[in-house]
């Protein structure tokens, strides 16, 4: 492996007094796929947006893609981040009329000069990023008028325009149907086979053990625990980390997690 | 988005536009001008009474209109990406509130005109400040927050102002209502306002993209490089900036900042570009002066020899126009 993409020493995130993680030393490497898990308010978004660098961490080094993320980017360093690293957020809003091709199509903002409009080069990723996204009859539809299943969709094909290498996602899989949660998931992880690294936000530990190599567990108090899913994602882990008895199922040679 | 040659064409038409309002209003009047007479005093070769009232009173008069229109469009446009809501105006984070505060009492004090002026631009800035120190106090920088800052102070120099005129004397009433409705009739110098207008469009024009990306979220614009927070500050500045200006000019004139940049963006819509600000502003800029060059000019030749405020009439187009789009807007929801 090389450098990696995501680098955390001693990382300390807290959020209102809430400690989200204490001395997290993580590695993050191309063609990795991580799953952050963790219940309700542990701070699996904080730590992610914080990642993302949208928000200074508390203590220790956090270097993205090569660049440096302990204080607050912006400027310069916030352009050239967002060349590498892609955020899809939890909720999209759209207080102004756009199509489906226009929201896309923003996500080729930090590879534009100041001056410079959207080529038909432009246009073309988007294409491919909607045909990816199961959208290319959409291209011209109002944003504002689909379901929330299309629109989380339309988020993903513009984190697909941005073409970024690390690619953080919060609870990608939302509004989705199950057909489109798993071709979001194959998505992602043809992606990652093509070098990307990728760490997504779940609340399905059945996916997480399906389609990622790697797990993140935030226990909500600070605690943190990282590693391959195979060692991490099991019942006993699940059940701490959730506050409530998980089961264990196998089937055709997946693991799926119940409540009991 | 329109491909630039578009934005270009459609820019060029409406600087012919501009031009043509602008032609319009020198020639009309209760002396009306040919064009001839119009060319000849903007040239300078002829003489005569019509070159006299061309150059002395309705030139200035109409360009003080256009850069005010333009202004005011443009802060509207702005606040509109700023607090992210279609339905933000210039007047809504209490600017104009602070300037009638301004000019009110500089005319209760029975001052000069330069130091209504200068009193209404003072006022504004006070409002502009007092907003954005009571928005930005936590650091907590939300639409939420600063709208309702900006609405309680807002109503805050309502009272003020209702409180001037209450008590001011019978032969000053008439100055002040006609400058609380927006009148550019005695706007006798418009190149403070022509200058910010031409220093505004230069300075938000290489930022409108990054404001495409502000209009659909922070988020979203951080994650793609934005620096939201310099960006926010600076297009506040501005936006106050704008309509400091345009207020000091012509008083508080309604409506066009509200109006305009909705009917160049339902344009936009219309012809599938979208809301795409490097074009949506300087659109904006040309469509709001044009428009209120010619609502002066009908403002002063309507019901000639009286004069009308110039806001009555942008209020009584507007009104309309705004519910009229509204409508349909919500028909084509269903």
């Amino acid at each position: 492996m090389s450098t990696p993409l995501i680098k955390a020493a001693e990382l300390t995130v807290s959020i209102g007094g809430h400690r989200v993680c204490k001395d997290l030393d993580w590695q993050v490497g191309a063609g990795e796929t991580w799953a952050i898990l963790g219940r309700n308010g542990a701070g699996k978004s904080t730590l992610l947006s914080t990642i993302a660098g949208l928000r200074p961490p508390d203590q220790g080094t956090l270097t993205v893609g090569g660049l440096s993320l302990s204080g607050v980017v912006r400027g310069g360093n916030a352009r050239a981040l967002a060349r590498v690293r892609g955020y899809l957020a939890q909720q999209q809003s759209d207080p102004f009329a756009s199509t489906v091709m226009e929201t896309a199509l923003v996500g080729r903002h930090p590879h534009l000069g100041r001056w410079e409009w959207e080529s038909a080069e432009d246009r073309r990723i988007v294409e491919s990023a909607l045909a990816e996204t199961d959208l290319s009859s959409f291209a011209e539809r109002e944003v504002q008028t689909l379901s929330g299943g299309e629109r989380q969709r339309v988020a993903i094909a513009q984190l697909l325009t941005q073409q970024p290498e690390v690619l953080l996602l919060d609870e990608p899989l939302t509004h989705l149907d199950l057909s489109h949660q798993v071709a979001a998931m194959d998505l992602f992880s043809s992606r990652a086979e093509a070098g990307a690294a990728i760490v997504a936000v779940l609340h399905d530990p059945g996916f997480a053990a399906r389609y990622c190599r790697q797990a993140l567990l935030l226990f909500g108090d600070g605690e943190w625990l990282a590693g391959p899913t195979a060692d991490v994602i099991n019942a006993e882990q699940l059940t701490r980390l959730y506050g409530h008895p998980l089961r264990e199922v196998r089937d055709d040679g997946q693991r799926w997690f119940f409540p009991r | 988005m329109p491909a630039r040659r578009h934005a270009l064409l459609v820019l060029a038409a409406l600087f012919g536009l501009a031009l043509a309002s602008l032609i319009v209003s020198l020639a009309a009047g209760s002396l009306s001008a040919s064009l001839t007479d119009v060319f000849g005093a903007l040239t300078g070769r002829s003489e005569g009474i019509a070159v006299e009232i061309i150059r002395g009173l309705r030139l200035p008069r109409a360009l003080a209109a256009f850069a005010c229109g333009g202004l005011l469009a443009l802060a509207g446009a702005l606040m509109q990406v700023l607090l992210r809501n279609p339905l933000a105006d210039p007047y809504v984070l209490g600017i104009s509130g602070g300037a009638a505060v301004g000019a009110l009492s500089a005319m209760l004090a029975g001052l000069a005109l330069a130091f209504i002026n200068l009193f209404a631009f003072a006022g504004a800035f006070t409002a502009m400040l007092v907003v954005f120190g009571l928005a930005h106090g936590d650091n907590s920088w939300t639409q939420t927050r600063l709208l309702l800052t900006g609405v309680i102070v807002a109503s805050g120099c309502g009272a003020v102002v209702a409180l001037i005129l209450s008590v001011a004397p019978e032969a000053r009433l008439r100055g002040m209502l006609f400058w609380l409705m927006g009148d550019a009739g005695h706007a006798s110098n418009p190149w403070p306002a022509l200058v910010v207008l031409a220093v505004g469009i230069a300075a938000t024009l290489p930022f409108a993209r990054e404001l495409n990306l502000l209009a659909r979220g922070d988020t979203l614009a951080h994650a793609l490089g934005v620096s939201v927070r310099r960006v926010k500050y600076g297009v506040y500045f501005l936006a106050a900036l704008f309509t400091a200006a345009a207020v000091t000019t012509a008083g508080s004139i309604g409506f066009i900042g509200l109006v305009v940049p909705h009917l160049v963006r339902l344009a936009m819509m219309k012809l599938g570009w979208g809301n795409d600000q490097r074009l949506l502003l300087p659109a904006s800029a040309l469509a709001g002066g044009s428009l209120l060059v010619l609502a002066d000019t009908l403002a002063r030749t309507v019901v000639a020899p009286q004069q009308l405020p110039v806001g009555i009439l942008t209020a009584l187009i507007g009104v309309p126009v705004f519910l009229f789009l509204l409508g349909r807007q919500s028909g084509s929801r269903q």
